[in-house]
């Protein structure tokens, strides 16, 4: 009787995405943070202009969009930031390691149940935009800022990786935070840009989370640039993140594994 | 037929320290070996280097004759290690699935929960579980693929006496079954009742690779101390099967495995002793008198 030398890639990575989805779902820290927070946010910040229109874009629409891009965002920067800072503290890494899983399908899995948060997040934002808010938005529209927003995710999670290897369990959380909030802010996640101080408008043009959102706002016809343009800076964005991420992760590998 | 592990004058070097120092060390099929040494004696560093976690600095060292990274090699392979760390928001059950999944033809999970005795907890969270109960889970997750190779680092660290023997009990079982077991021990009790090789290892050496029979008869396994009445000197114990011999003033400390022989010739040679200990040795002293004689 002959063996199969290795069990099949596919095997693992179902396995494995099927671990990380309970794991993130089990934990509140990810996914009430996750689901539950840019509903919130979108209560108090959205809600009570929701059925505003200006220049024929409707208010409510453009900050399901903004909260969209928060939220996405969101998932990857804690996701990967918290995620794997907490694995390295409790060493998981040693054991996942050894054992015959490729580090490349482990990576995958995290990157599959992080875009699957991700769009459950969106989801319930959205529905809860149109049924709480009254919002509406043809499915077609819906469906362009919900694929542009998880195919524009790959700087997030290049930043949430370089925090993840860069700091350690206990400082991972609070780095994200005073990263991510206030990069949201200042890109008008929040709080449209003509209505925050003129140096963060004049900041945001150079914050990746401002040219994010613009890929959700031109599918409600509210870009300020070109398409071209927003991807452009995050294709930029991406690579000085993966460069922070790899070179972190290059010093650990060197500590642990040399 | 290639060895399953095979190190060749391996060595390792962490900054200013050298924690294996050219070990060369072969294990072929269906061997139970423990590596037995004090703390800090290089076994660690010298599993880790077998599974491929450490490169070694210079030498080699071969996992089922290929590069101990291959994943070929590491399917192969069950590895229970110290320091790691596992979630805890999954069940026993669910991890032991996830670990299933990494292996080509894997143990039901039912029985690998079993071979570690864990059954009552197979739906409890891993978070809730006692230190020597993870530790029992790490062991399943080791035999859960079934492999043909076992790497346990110090497994039963922290459990208590019958998860100790249930755990030893299926280790036997499995090596019957013709896995190939490599284990390391701090306990020469431990690696005496399992191993059919030790390899004695402190400094980053191998000082001794032999049957626990002829390892036993070469570390001394009692301490003896006693006063006695007059002085005596080195010379009253020429002959004897005594190490590490210390005789100042009135007080004599040695090392033996013949306790009983050694008494009987004082008492034989006229010496009139009292205080008498005698003690099991402590392991980290009895390598010491092997080093130095090596």
């Amino acid at each position: 009787m002959t063996t199969a030398p290795a069990a099949p890639l596919v095997t693992m990575f179902l396995a494995q995405t099927r671990s990380e989805l309970l794991m993130r779902w089990r934990v509140p820290a990810f996914s009430v943070t996750n689901l539950v927070l840019p509903i919130v946010f979108f209560t108090f910040f959205g809600l009570p202009v929701a059925h505003l229109v200006r220049g024929g874009v409707s208010i409510g629409a453009y900050l399901l969009a903004s909260f969209g891009a928060y939220a996405v965002g969101n998932v990857m920067v804690y996701g990967f930031g918290i995620g794997v800072a907490n694995e390295r503290g409790m060493k998981i890494d040693r054991l996942m390691r050894a054992s015959p899983l490729p580090p490349m399908v482990f990576m995958l899995a995290k990157v599959v149940t992080a875009l699957v948060f991700a769009v459950v997040a969106l989801v319930l934002l959205i529905a809860f935009g149109i049924v709480v808010g009254g919002i509406h938005q043809t499915p077609g529209v819906w469906a362009t800022i919900i694929t542009r927003l998880l195919a524009g995710s790959l700087p997030f999670i290049a930043l949430g990786f370089a925090i993840g290897y860069w700091s350690g369990p206990h400082a991972a959380p609070a780095l994200a935070n005073l990263i991510y909030l206030p990069l949201s802010f200042a890109s008008g996640l929040f709080v449209p840009l003509n209505q925050l101080p003129a140096f963060i408008q004049n900041l945001a043009p150079y914050l990746p989370s401002y040219h994010y959102a613009q890929l959700a706002w031109s599918a409600l016809g509210a870009g300020r640039e070109p398409l071209g343009v927003s991807l452009l800076w995050l294709a930029g964005y991406t690579a000085l993140f993966l460069t922070l991420a790899v070179r972190s992760y290059r010093r650990e590998e060197r500590a642990k594994f040399a | 037929m290639a060895a399953v592990v095979e190190l060749r004058g391996a060595r390792k070097r962490f900054g200013a320290v050298e924690a294996v120092k050219g070990v060369d060390l072969a294990i072929g099929t269906g061997e139970l070996v423990a590596l037995l040494g004090p703390n800090g004696a290089g076994k660690t560093t010298s599993i880790s280097l077998m599974l491929g976690l450490r490169r070694p600095t210079a030498g080699e060292a071969r996992l089922f004759g290929l590069d101990p990274e291959d994943r070929r090699a590491r399917s192969r392979c069950g590895v229970m290690l110290q320091e790691s760390g596992t979630t805890g928001v999954l069940t026993v059950r669910e991890i032991v699935d996830l670990f299933r999944a990494y292996y080509p033809s894997p143990l039901p999970a039912g029985r690998a929960i079993e071979l570690a005795g864990l059954e009552a907890k197979t739906r409890a969270r891993i978070g809730s579980l006692s230190g020597g109960e993870r530790q029992r889970l790490y062991f399943a997750l080791a035999v859960c693929g079934d492999p043909e190779a076992l790497f346990l680092d110090e497994p039963t660290v922290g459990m208590d006496v019958e998860a100790r023997r249930g755990v030893l009990e299926s280790i036997r079982a499995l090596s019957a079954s013709g896995k190939t077991i490599v284990l390391t021990t701090h306990y020469l009790e431990e690696a005496d009742q399992l191993a059919h090789r030790i390899v004695v290892i402190d400094h980053g050496v191998v000082i001794a690779d032999a049957t626990p029979h002829e390892i036993k008869s070469r570390i001394p396994s009692k301490r003896v101390n006693f006063s006695v009445e007059t002085a005596v000197g080195e010379a009253t114990f020429s002959g004897l099967p005594v190490r590490n011999l210390e005789v100042a003033d009135h007080r004599v400390r040695l090392l033996s495995n013949e306790p009983e022989t050694v008494l009987r010739a004082l008492f034989e040679r006229g010496v009139v002793l009292h205080d008498l200990e005698v003690t099991g040795a402590d392991l980290e002293e009895a390598f010491l008198s092997m080093t130095r004689r090596a």
